[in-house]
């Protein structure tokens, strides 16, 4: 249909009161609790090679920040206490990049977790882009740890791709898919599974995840002989970096109003918040990779930090709503693992 | 006054002010066609609508439907080449009318 956008009078309020999450959960009936703690997502450096439009979390090859040996052992002893967290997800930054990335991993993997990921491809050849330090053996690493790799490649195109991640970033993708090809990732019957993600290349919503994956499948095996297991279609959060492009090119309101419109309580339902806490560098607690960048703690009544982790706690806890959790609840809805309807 | 703002496609329904029976039975019809899948995609009908929109050269259209092809997954190579279709359609319009002028020439004894 003719998409109708919402214009606000000149006299609107603010958007924290525009844009009111709980108030839209509340009137729809709704409660958020969380229901487990399935998963801990811990995001150990802001370091990348890579500095996306899109990204959340602002990442660069200048920033610095790393999570240490302690914390990061400190997390391993979370995992290993608490059978009920049964997946780790690793991601940053390019998380390749900390120096305690191969031992979180292996540790992990020796504790029976599944281990995943978020691998941006392109790392493996750009290697440090402090120290210079190479990363070549990273297909082979993942492959020998079984390690789920998770890695975003915005279109099957390298004009979108390039355009929000950088010139290049396409073809060095493809290269790097092919290493991981070449290990056995993708291939029904070896275990090895590598997952893409595809976020809009724009202020606008991603395609049914389904069609998108058909087409990802079908181009990268006809053009390029790469294979994949599933496509993850991922909303573009209205915070940091995307935000300011929102803000620049005057869409802002509009793209809010599109997440609004298309608010899902089906979606609302499946939040990855309700089934995750995420782990800072510094080892404060969040509910969600988002509410991280946004600094946006857990404090009410329960652990702050993954040195004071209790389970028991956190599945009590009220989890944090705000304007940019519209994002999630769009649609299909949004997480790190795709569709949440 | 301003002709042809961007805003104004939110104050469509608007028109329904008067015969209001009338533009909810359009709004009935519009939305059966091009909001569901049917023997055509969600994406084929996307394109379909933005060709005729720029071939009518709606404004208020070539906003909408070039939003609604990103967000049924086209690309704009596909979009660009559906409105090569809408050109090529027009020239070739313009042009089979040349028979008529031809028609016309022989009548006169030119041809």
């Amino acid at each position: 249909m003719l998409d109708l956008p919402i214009h606000q009078p000149a006299s609107a309020p603010p958007c924290s009161q525009r844009y009111d999450f709980p108030t839209v959960i509340e009137r729809h009936r709704m409660r958020l609790p969380p229901v487990s703690v399935e998963t801990l997502q811990v995001n150990i450096t802001k370091l990348c090679n890579q500095a996306c439009h899109h990204c959340h979390v602002d990442a660069s090859p200048k920033r610095t920040e790393q999570m240490d040996h302690r914390t990061i052992d400190r997390c391993l002893e979370v995992l290993a206490a608490n059978p009920a967290v049964k997946n780790l997800d690793i991601t940053g930054g390019a998380p390749e990049l900390n120096p305690h990335f191969d031992h979180l991993v292996t540790s992990a993997c020796k504790l029976g977790k599944h281990v995943m990921v978020r691998h941006n491809l392109t790392v493996t050849f750009d290697g440090n882009p402090q120290t210079g330090e190479s990363k070549r053996y990273l297909p082979e690493f993942f492959a020998r740890n079984q390690v789920e790799v998770i890695s975003s490649l915005p279109y099957y195109q390298e004009f979108f791709t390039d355009k929000q991640r950088g010139k290049g970033v396409f073809q060095k993708s493809l290269e790097s898919m092919r290493l991981l090809n070449r290990q056995g990732y993708g291939e029904e019957g070896t275990g090895l599974v590598i997952n893409l993600v595809y976020n809009p290349v724009g202020a606008f919503l991603p395609a049914s995840q389904k069609s998108l994956e058909q087409d990802f499948k079908r181009e990268l095996v006809s053009r390029h002989g790469l294979v994949f297991n599933q496509l993850y279609a991922i909303t573009n959060m209205p915070i940091h970096r995307f935000k300011d492009f929102l803000e620049r090119s005057g869409n802002y309101d509009d793209y809010m109003t599109r997440l609004i419109n298309a608010f899902n309580p089906q979606a609302a339902l499946g939040v990855m918040c309700r089934s995750l806490v995420s782990v800072g560098y510094d080892g404060r607690l969040y509910d969600c990779d988002f509410n991280q960048m946004l600094e946006m703690q857990i404090t009410n009544g329960t652990a702050r930090t993954i040195f004071d982790f209790n389970l028991k706690e956190l599945l009590s806890r009220e989890i944090l709503f705000a304007s940019h959790c519209f994002g999630c609840t769009a649609g299909a809805g949004s997480g790190c693992g795709g569709n949440t309807a | 006054m301003q002709y042809y703002e961007s805003k104004d496609l939110g104050r469509f329904a608007e028109v329904g002010k008067f015969q209001g029976r009338l533009m909810d039975q359009f709004f009935s019809y519009y939305n059966a066609v091009t909001s569901a899948e049917g023997a055509l995609s969600k994406r084929e009908k996307a394109l379909i609508a933005l060709a005729i929109a720029h071939f009518q050269q709606c404004p208020y259209c070539i906003d909408a439907y070039t939003t609604q092809c990103l967000e049924t997954g086209s690309n704009p190579d596909q979009m660009t080449e559906a409105i090569h279709v809408a050109a090529a359609m027009a020239a070739g319009m313009t042009l089979v009318h040349g028979v008529q002028m031809h028609n016309v020439l022989k009548q006169q004894g030119a041809l």
